[in-house]
């Protein structure tokens, strides 16, 4: 929704005024602020610990190296295991398919249902699981946990999906249902008096009619899941740690010299998806976070 | 009429469809919540008892050092990092507005730090704020031998380092949702305040600010339930130290469930989180549902 009403008839003052050289000095002061630390995080990673000791952290490297990217991807250490951030790679990608798959069909299930089946339980529903989204997970942990030790789930694959679409559904269900509200109800009325049921309205006339809003699900769901932090440590078990919980452990738990360079690699690495996603997808991406906060 | 039992098998299949809705709501959110509630009545320690002591949970909690030092962190850094992120988005949505150059460039400069993880956010700052080798140690390399800048390894500032590194990755929201805002005003303002020449810098602020009111408001809550939140980003920065400087409720009750097992006290501390949620939430929901109620009375 943003930016879509951009630049209608907008024409830039061709004449620079003291107000146009401070509003530029104003946003490239910022920009580089918010450049800064990738800036520093890139450098360093293709540095060589001597340069690193040398105290610059804003100097171009001399001798630049991918040796710490190849360290940091294959050899870098959590504890005893020396194999590399990839572990937590790969059990992110693990998580991330199923998870994102899952909560995409749910949420559209239910949003197709609360636009167009209206039912009184179903919005009571809706509206306590709405809430529950921004309700802290640490209310909800501990439960959570006994629940799923109880049906042998906690600390595997499936336990890790089934919490990430849990906590997945109030934001799906959201963005679905204010997607379908915007389409016209006469469309729905013809599809059921031509005998469409429940099911194949939804998966012949709505899903094909999704492809938008699911571009926009997909791109909240692989970004917020790739960087969870708390549920992957809580839920996904030693075999699975997610690649942010890998990182955290690389880093944070080193004994002896601390490879900085290696692990600025590593971080650079762990955010790869997200910022690849956030660069790919553009405008995509800034209306998925705000198409559940501003309408709803 | 007949068309009456094809509507209640219809509405039999909605129920199925909805079922995991349903499930989720009434088990993983509300009865996790009793139960989480229910541990906080009770003595339990490593594992749950079935007794009930009212609320010395809670007495304990408000007895306990940490805890209070948590809270107090939480509410500086709330304080802070709301009005920061508030004040520099704004004017990043303002400025940005201008109709400058690479606009486009700029907003998405602004904005990819939350694109990010917060533990990638807390490493790369505790690497740029490390007194040894970060900023410090570059500024004294050009000869600024006294130079200090050490706030993360200060129990009195390390705080503040969390702000800045998460406002660096916050504001960008808010600016997208002031942005949004902005280009929802009507063009007809500005030739209005033009004609009675009212300078720009007032209109912003008497006029546009006050039409901005909805996306303050959940740029607000979004900020503050971020607040609540705050875990990511200690943890992966300072660990809650130098000592227990920097502790927040949100790792004192994951600390206190897995670490010290002791899931009385630290569901008393979630407890007192939700509360603290619901507080906040409940004017800005009561408005929205005012507002819709009027939206949809002026529809029809």
């Amino acid at each position: 929704m943003i930016a879509t009403v951009s630049r209608k008839q907008r024409k830039r003052p061709s004449r620079l005024t003291p107000a146009r050289v401070g509003t530029y000095v104003f946003l490239l002061s910022a920009a580089a602020f918010f450049l800064m630390p990738l800036y520093v995080m890139l450098v360093t990673s293709v540095k060589p610990m001597e340069e690193i000791r040398l105290g610059n952290i804003f100097a171009l490297p001399i001798h630049g190296t991918l040796g710490p990217w190849i360290s940091a991807w294959t050899s870098a250490c959590t504890g005893l295991h020396c194999e590399g951030i990839r572990v937590g790679f790969w059990n992110s990608v693990r998580i991330v398919v199923p998870s994102t798959v899952l909560s995409i069909f749910i949420g559209a299930l239910n949003g197709y249902a609360l636009a167009f089946w209206r039912n009184r339980a179903a919005g009571w529903m809706f509206g306590i699981l709405l809430l529950g989204a921004f309700v802290p997970y640490q209310i909800f942990i501990y439960p959570l946990v006994r629940t799923l030790a109880s049906v042998s789930l906690f600390g595997s694959l499936p336990g890790i999906v089934l919490i990430h679409t849990i906590f997945g559904m109030p934001i799906m269900t959201l963005l679905f249902r204010n997607y379908y509200a915007s389409i016209p109800l006469e469309l729905f009325k013809a599809a059921r008096i031509d005998g469409g049921g429940f099911m194949r309205i939804f998966v012949q006339l709505m899903l094909p009619m999704s492809v938008p809003i699911i571009i926009v699900a997909v791109i909240v769901q692989v970004t917020g899941i790739w960087n969870d932090f708390i549920l992957g440590l809580v839920f996904a078990g030693r075999e699975n740690l997610p690649m942010t919980v890998q990182l955290n452990n690389v880093i944070n738990t080193t004994t002896g010299e601390r490879l900085y360079n290696v692990n600025m690699a590593a971080t650079v690495l762990t955010s790869l998806v997200p910022l690849f996603v956030y660069f790919v997808s553009g405008r995509w991406f800034v209306r998925g976070i705000t198409a559940g906060a501003v309408k709803g | 009429m007949n068309a009456s039992p094809r509507r209640r098998r219809h509405q039999w299949v909605v129920y199925v469809a909805l079922l995991p809705m349903f499930v989720t709501v009434l088990f993983a959110y509300l009865g996790t919540v009793l139960w989480s509630v229910r541990i906080s009545l009770s003595s339990s320690r490593t594992f749950p008892a079935d007794d009930f002591v009212g609320l010395s949970q809670y007495a304990r909690l408000f007895n306990t050092e940490r805890w209070l030092l948590s809270l107090h962190n939480v509410v500086l850094f709330g304080v802070l990092f709301i009005a920061a992120c508030l004040v520099l988005g704004f004017l990043l949505a303002v400025f940005i507005d201008q109709k400058v150059r690479a606009e486009d460039i700029l907003r998405t400069v602004f904005l990819y730090p939350f694109a990010m993880s917060f533990v990638a956010t807390g490493l790369v700052w505790q690497w740029v704020l490390n007194p040894q080798l970060g900023i410090q140690a570059t500024v004294r390399r050009f000869g600024f031998e006294d130079f200090a800048f050490n706030w993360i390894v200060d129990q009195d500032k390390v705080m503040y380092t969390i702000v800045v590194a998460a406002v660096w990755q916050a504001s960008g929201l808010v600016m997208a949702l002031m942005l949004a805002g902005l280009r929802g005003i009507d063009e007809e303002i500005w030739k209005a305040a033009r004609i009675d020449g009212i300078p720009r810098w007032r209109v912003y602020f008497s006029i546009v600010l006050p039409m901005l009111g909805p996306s303050v408001a959940t740029a607000f809550v979004l900020l503050a339930v971020a607040v609540v939140k705050l875990f990511d980003a200690v943890v992966a920065m300072t660990q809650g130290g130098p000592g227990i400087a920097s502790e927040v409720p949100a790792k004192f009750i994951m600390d206190y469930l897995f670490g010290r097992a002791n899931i009385g006290l630290a569901s008393a501390a979630s407890t007192v989180m939700l509360l603290t949620v619901l507080a906040l939430l409940a004017p800005w929901l009561h408005s929205r549902s005012r507002r819709a109620r009027a939206a949809g009375r002026a529809a029809q």
